[in-house]
């Protein structure tokens, strides 16, 4: 899966469960005050995410420092990278 | 004691949305219930019957208070928001902590319950499992939700009681509003079809099956040719306030509520019991302080199950004779099970309002062993003043609320 692939799942993952509008969809969008998204919903998403995309990162210390839809994209082709050197 | 006014209703029906709906659909003498081939993929299921709410998906709830709604949570919201529209109760008592919320619902979210384990019980993992989950499952999470969607911070109860559960949450926002406790309630119950509760009848020998071919004619109270339930789903919520603050704001006051029992026959789980039922009955006319003589009309329980409908009339025959017109409305609407009792006492107030008494749909022949009480054919051009509204439940629970018009 391309990186361009991989941040169009998480895009569509994220739009579909928490019905976002696809124009919000913006790297720089701030996930609380532009996504409107709530610490409830942060748990969620780490468990959207881990499903569509086969990954863990419930326990990753790198999840505080998300702010951004950008951070996410990034955080997660990190995450990818790595789970595929491992494998 | 204070007095008690009905100043908002809301129902979410199986005849749609809103109180003018279900009011039409009963007095135009339609029956809500349908066909629903699905329900033939259930293994020792017989009937194929229900009363599904039509069209409602919630989807005007903003996203992030919906996500900790369940379906009857949805019901529940959207009623009582309609009730709420028509209280148009002063904003600042939502935040301070006299308005309360009192909403009941038989059990929690099945449907929820049931997505969840299907997927859960594959290999018993926790990490597919949303915050949502318990928000939507909660014993209180009708209650919970409209309280939250609506920002009402006083009391919170959620009672459960099956089919009585609409019957005394009214009941119990009547005491506290009467006692000085709370200034105004957003009352009632809520219910969401699963077949569980279909089966729980059927596996009881309570629920209809042999109109499963014609579905209209299939809920028919006190009738020789009844064969049971037919579950059905919705919501009836009130609003119930200080008589005198209502009037006081210049309040629309569509009935007052004045009398209110409830008790538990402890000789059975699940048989119906007559003498319990009349001795409810002659509780809440006592706390109304009126004569059964003096009650106009009687809206029944009777679900169309054999015992029940036999003890209820046994009840009210002995209390009311033959001289009180009574009829039953889940021949129009199936048993809405929770939400029974909010949506039939909304069905009562809106006779008293205009007059009329409704009748019980398919009931064309009266059992025999039903016979005694003053049922009626068609709609009756007679207002009454005064009105009784009876719910029963499995349990043993026993529930009549009395209304008075205005």
């Amino acid at each position: 899966m391309t990186d361009a692939e991989i941040i169009s799942l998480v895009n569509d993952s994220l739009v579909e469960e928490f019905e976002l509008e696809s124009s919000v969809m913006l790297s720089e969008a701030e996930i609380f005050d532009d996504l409107g998204l709530d610490s409830l919903d942060i748990v969620d998403m780490v468990v959207v995410l881990e499903g569509a995309l086969e990954i863990k990162i419930r326990d990753d210390e790198g999840l505080r420092e998300i702010r951004t839809l950008g951070d996410i994209h990034r955080f997660i082709l990190q995450k990818k990278r790595e789970k595929e050197a491992v494998s | 004691m204070r007095r008690v006014a009905v100043t908002g209703m809301g129902a979410v029906s199986p005849f749609g949305r809103g109180v003018n709906e279900l009011t039409r659909g009963i007095i135009e003498g339609r029956s809500a219930i349908v066909a629903l081939d699905e329900l033939a993929d259930y293994g020792g299921l017989r009937t194929r019957l229900a009363a599904l709410v039509p069209g409602v998906d919630g989807k005007e709830i903003a996203r992030n208070k919906r996500r900790s709604m369940s379906r009857q949570s949805i019901f529940a919201v959207l009623a009582a928001g309609e009730a709420l529209t028509q209280a148009a109760l002063p904003e600042a008592g939502y935040g301070s902590g006299r308005y309360g919320v009192v909403v009941g619902t038989t059990i929690s979210s099945l449907e929820t319950s049931e997505s969840f384990f299907a997927d859960h019980l594959r290999d018993k993992s926790f990490t597919r499992m949303k915050t949502s989950l318990f928000f939507k499952t909660m014993n209180h999470s009708a209650a919970a939700n409209v309280a939250h969607f609506f920002g009402i911070e006083g009391r919170l109860l959620a009672p459960a009681a099956a089919c009585a559960t609409g019957c005394q949450a009214l009941g119990y926002a009547y005491e506290m509003i009467a006692s000085g406790t709370q200034d105004a309630i957003i009352c009632g119950g809520t219910e969401e079809f699963h077949p569980l509760s279909a089966a729980t009848f059927d596996l009881m020998n309570a629920a209809s099956f042999r109109y499963n071919d014609r579905p209209l004619v299939a809920s028919r109270p006190f009738d020789r040719q009844r064969d049971g339930v037919v579950c059905g789903e919705g919501a009836g919520i009130l609003v119930l306030e200080e008589w005198q603050s209502a009037k006081s704001r210049g309040a629309e006051i569509l009935a007052e509520i004045i009398g209110f029992a409830t008790l538990t026959e402890t000789g059975s789980i699940a048989e119906p019991s007559s003498a319990a039922m009349q001795r409810c009955m002659a509780l809440a006319l006592a706390d109304a302080g009126v004569e059964a003589s003096l009650i106009g009309y009687i809206n029944a329980h009777a679900t169309a199950t054999e015992k029940g409908d036999i003890a209820e009339a046994k009840a009210l025959l002995g209390l009311f004779g033959d001289q009180v017109p009574v009829s039953s409305l889940k021949g129009h609407l199936g048993h809405t099970l929770a939400a029974s009792g909010g949506l039939e006492t909304i069905a009562t107030i809106e006779m008293m309002r205009c007059g009329e008494l409704w009748p019980t749909r398919n009931l064309t022949e009266i059992d025999p062993c039903c016979r005694g009480p003053k049922f009626f054919a068609d709609i009756d051009k007679q207002a009454a003043s005064l009105a009784l509204k009876n719910n029963f439940a499995l349990g043993g629970v026993n529930s009549s609320l009395v209304i008075r018009s205005v």
